[in-house]
C-alpha cells in the first residue's frame, strides 16, 4: 500500500466513520425527545389491534386484527397495483411507441397526441379525473349496467362471477404446469434443431396449442369441475362474485397512461436509434418485415428501452402513493391512518421508506438481468 | 482539527435541538405571532371565507388566545393540517396550538407527546344518508358503502360500532374531507360518517340539504379539544383559561357590546376580575391584566363566537344542545374564576 493509497483510504474511512456517527447521534436525540415528551416510540404497536376497516384486502383481514396485519395488506396492495400497472403501462408504452414510428400518419398523430397530453399532465389530477369520470358516468348500483351475463358495471365497481373450483380441479392445475414445462422443452428443442439444421419451427403457435389444448381436454374429462358463484344485487350492494373498486380501478387505468405515454417515448427513442442501415440492408437480402422487426430491430432496441423503462417502473411504484387521494388503501393510505390513530409517524416512514426501496431495488436487479441478456454479447 | 470543529458543531446541534423548547409563550411573545392549527376546511369551525380570512368556532378560539396575549386578534397564522398532521404539528412545533375539531382521548392525552386544554365542543359521531334509502337507524346499514375521513377516530368508532352490532359494512377511506363528502355526494356511499357537526355542515355544501338525514342516535363521544404540546404546563394553562374565560363571561352575560360598561360599573366581584378590574389574574399566566376584556371586547363571549359561526343565523343553524350552559341543558362548564 502507498502512502497515497493509505491516506486516501484513512480520508474516506474518517468521512464513512462521521456518516455513521452523525446518522446514530441524530437517532439518539430524537429518541430522548421522544421519550423526554412522551412519546410512545418503537414498533411495539404493530401488534396491537388495529380497528382500521379496509376494503380492498388480498389476504383475510377483518379490523380486529393487529396493525402489523393491516400495515402487510397495504403493502400486498400497493405491490399488487405496481405488478398490474408494470404491465399494462408496458403494454401501452410498446402500442404508442411502436404507433408512433409506424408511418401511418393518422396512426402517429394518434399516437404522437397521447403521448404530449398525458405526459404534460400532473398524474394526480389524471387520477382525480378518471375517478370523478367513474364516480360520475357509471350508473349506480340499482341501475347496474350488465356488460356480460353475470358481469356489472356500476359506480360501486365492476362485479364479475367468481370462479370456484371444485373436486377435481387440482387436476386442472396439474395439466397447466405439465403444459408450461411440455411448451418450454418443445420451446428448446426447436432452438437445438434450428442450430443444427437451420430449419425454423413455428414455436409461438405450437405453444399456445400446447398450453390451450392440454389443461382443456383434462378440463373436459374431469367432469368440468369449475363453478361460477355470481354476483347478485341484495340490499344496499352487491353480494358474491368477484369486485374490482373503482378506486383501484381508477388508480390503476391512471397510473397505466400516465406512465405508458412515458414508456412510449423510451420505445420511440429505442427503435429509432437502431442504424437505418442495418434495416435497409436486411431488407436488400430479402428478410420479411416480421423477421427484421424480431431480429433486427427488437433485440438492438431494448439496449436503449430497458435502462430508460427502470427508471419509469421505479417512478410509477412511488407514485401508486397518489392512491390515497381517491380512497384506495395502499400502503401509505393505511400508514396514514395508523399514523393518526398512534402519532408514531416516524416509524411508519421508516417502514413505508424501506418498502419502497425493497420494491424498487428488486425491480432494478430483475431489470439489470434483463438488460445484461440484451446486451451485446462479444465472442 | 476540521473533524474536531465538525464534531463540536454536531454535538452542539443535537444538543439545540434537544432543548429548543423553552418556553411556548416567551417563543410566541418573541415571534410577535401565534401559528395556530386549524382544519383544511370544515364550515363553521374552521373555514376560509369568501375574502379568504378563516371563520368558524375553532379560527376564534385561535383568535382569542393570540388577542389575550397580544391584544390583537390578527396576530395569528392560521396553519391547516390534514387530520394525521394534527398532533404531530404540536409535537414539533410547527404550530403553537392546534384547535382543529380534535377528539380528546386518552391515548392521544397520555402516549403521543400532547396535551389537551378544555372542552370547547361537545360532539359525538353518526351518519347522513339519502332521505330516499328510508334509514332511520344506523343498524339498518348492513351491507352499505360507508365514506369515511382517514386518520381519525372515526375509523375507529365505525369498526367497533359494526363489530359490536354485527354489521359487515363496507368503509371507503379517504385521506381528505372534501374526498370523503364529494365521493358520498357521486353516491359512492351510502352514507357518510364523522362528527355530527360537521355532518350537519357538510349537509348545507349539498345541492339539495333536504334530500339528506342525520341520524339522531350518536354511536360514539366526541369531546373536541384544543390541544398544546406535552410538559410547558403554563401554555397549556393560558390557553385552557382563555377558554374558561369565554365560557364564564357566557356565564355573567359579559358580551362584546357591554365589556366597557360592565368593566365600569358593575358590581359582581367575578365580572372584576374577569375583566381585569380586580386581582391579578392576568399576571397569573404571564398575560396582561386586562387580558380577559381585550378578549371579550374583540371577539364576544362562547355564546357570540357560537351563534356568529354555527347558530342560527348561519346556514349550519346548529342548536347549543349539549354546548349550552347547564341552566339551558347543556354541559358547557368553566372552573371557578377566582
Amino acid at each position: 500500500m502507498t502512502i497515497r493509497s493509505f491516506y486516501s483510504f484513512a480520508l474516506q474511512f474518517m468521512f464513512m466513520a462521521l456518516v455513521v456517527w452523525a446518522i446514530y447521534a441524530l437517532m439518539v436525540t430524537t429518541k430522548a425527545n421522544l421519550e423526554a415528551r412522551d412519546v410512545e416510540s418503537g414498533f411495539g404497536f404493530l401488534s396491537q389491534r388495529a380497528g382500521i376497516p379496509i376494503n380492498v384486502s388480498l389476504i383475510d383481514y377483518s379490523p380486529s386484527d393487529t396493525y402489523g396485519r393491516a400495515f402487510l395488506v397495504g403493502i400486498i396492495n400497493t405491490i399488487y397495483t405496481a405488478i398490474v400497472v408494470i404491465i399494462l403501462a408496458t403494454i401501452i408504452g410498446v402500442l404508442m411507441g411502436v404507433a408512433q414510428v409506424s408511418g401511418n400518419l393518422l396512426i402517429t398523430k394518434i399516437a404522437e397526441t397521447y403521448v404530449e397530453i398525458l405526459r404534460n399532465v400532473p398524474v394526480l389530477l389524471i387520477l382525480l379525473f378518471i375517478y370523478g369520470v367513474v364516480l360520475a358516468g357509471l350508473p349506480s348500483v340499482r341501475l347496474a349496467w350488465e356488460f356480460f351475463p353475470d358481469g356489472f358495471l356500476t359506480q360501486r365497481g365492476v362485479y364479475f362471477p367468481r370462479p370456484v373450483p371444485l373436486k377435481g380441479f387440482n387436476l386442472v392445475i396439474l395439466a397447466m404446469f405439465a403444459a408450461v414445462v411440455f411448451s418450454v422443452l418443445f420451446a428448446r428443442w426447436a432452438k437445438n434443431k434450428k442450430n443444427q439444421t437451420g430449419h425454423t419451427l413455428p414455436v409461438i403457435r405450437t405453444n399456445l396449442v400446447i398450453l390451450l389444448v392440454i389443461p382443456a381436454v383434462v378440463f373436459l374429462l374431469a367432469g368440468q369441475p369449475l363453478e361460477w358463484d355470481a354476483p347478485v344485487l341484495r340490499g344496499f350492494n352487491f353480494k358474491g362474485g368477484m369486485k374490482l373498486t373503482p378506486e383501484f380501478v381508477a388508480l390503476v387505468l391512471g397510473l397505466s397512461i400516465y406512465r405508458g405515454a412515458f414508456i412510449a417515448e423510451n420505445v420511440r427513442s429505442g427503435i429509432l436509434a437502431v442504424p437505418k442501415g442495418e434495416i435497409e440492408a436486411a431488407k436488400a437480402i430479402g428478410l420479411s418485415p416480421n423477421r427484421i422487426i424480431r431480429s433486427i430491430t427488437l433485440p438492438q432496441a431494448l439496449r436503449t428501452i430497458i435502462p430508460a423503462t427502470t427508471n419509469d417502473y421505479a417512478s410509477l411504484v412511488k407514485d401508486s402513493s397518489l392512491a390515497i387521494a381517491i380512497g384506495f388503501a395502499d400502503m401509505v393510505s393505511i400508514g396514514g391512518t395508523m399514523i393518526g390513530q398512534n402519532g408514531q409517524a416516524l416509524e411508519v416512514i421508516a417502514i413505508w421508506m424501506a418498502v419502497y426501496l425493497t420494491i424498487n431495488l428488486i425491480i432494478s436487479v430483475l431489470m439489470n438481468l434483463a438488460n445484461s441478456k440484451f446486451q451485446i454479447v462479444e465472442r | 482539527m476540521k473533524f474536531k470543529n465538525l464534531f463540536m458543531a454536531g454535538t452542539f446541534l443535537a444538543a439545540s435541538v434537544a432543548s429548543s423548547f423553552a418556553g411556548t409563550l416567551e417563543d410566541v411573545k418573541a415571534r410577535g405571532i401565534l401559528n395556530c392549527g386549524v382544519s383544511e376546511g370544515v364550515p363553521g369551525f374552521s373555514n376560509p371565507d369568501a375574502s379568504g380570512n378563516w371563520a368558524g368556532l375553532d379560527s376564534d378560539i385561535c383568535r382569542a388566545v393570540a388577542t389575550a396575549i397580544f391584544n390583537d386578534a390578527n396576530k395569528v397564522n392560521f396553519v391547516p393540517l390534514a387530520s394525521k398532521q394534527k398532533i404531530l404539528a404540536v409535537v414539533t412545533g410547527q404550530v403553537d396550538l392546534t384547535s382543529r375539531t380534535t377528539t380528546w382521548t386518552m391515548k392521544r392525552d397520555t402516549k403521543e407527546g400532547v396535551d389537551f386544554t378544555t372542552i370547547v365542543f361537545y360532539d359525538g359521531q353518526s351518519f347522513m344518508v339519502r332521505k330516499s334509502t328510508g334509514i332511520a337507524d344506523a343498524k339498518q346499514l348492513n351491507g352499505a358503502s360507508i365514506c369515511v375521513t382517514a386518520g381519525t377516530t372515526t375509523e375507529l368508532n365505525l369498526t367497533d360500532f359494526a363489530a359490536s352490532n354485527n354489521l359487515k359494512i363496507e368503509a371507503v377511506v379517504f385521506e381528505g374531507k372534501k374526498e370523503a363528502v364529494n365521493a358520498y355526494k357521486a353516491g359512492r356511499c351510502d352514507a357518510l360518517t364523522t362528527d355530527t357537526s360537521q355532518l350537519t355542515a357538510f349537509r348545507t355544501t349539498m345541492k339539495d340539504p333536504a334530500e339528506h338525514v342525520i341520524l339522531t342516535k350518536l354511536i360514539s363521544k366526541e369531546p373536541l379539544s384544543p390541544l398544546v404540546r406535552h410538559g410547558d404546563n403554563k401554555w397549556k394553562d393560558l390557553v385552557t383559561w382563555v377558554i374558561n374565560g369565554l365560557i364564564t363571561a357566557e356565564e355573567l352575560g359579559v358580551t362584546q357590546a357591554n365589556a366597557v360598561d360592565m368593566l365600569k360599573s358593575s358590581k359582581n366581584p367575578t365580572v372584576q376580575r374577569l375583566l381585569g378590574g380586580s386581582g391579578d389574574f392576568g399576571p397569573y399566566i404571564g398575560l396582561e391584566k386586562d387580558w380577559m376584556f381585550n378578549v371579550i371586547s374583540k371577539l364576544g363571549n362562547y355564546s357570540e363566537i357560537y351563534e356568529r359561526n354555527l347558530g342560527k343565523s348561519t346556514p349550519l343553524k346548529m342548536e347549543r344542545g349539549a354546548n349550552a350552559l347547564p341552566r339551558d341543558g347543556g354541559l358547557l362548564y368553566a372552573p371557578a374564576f377566582r
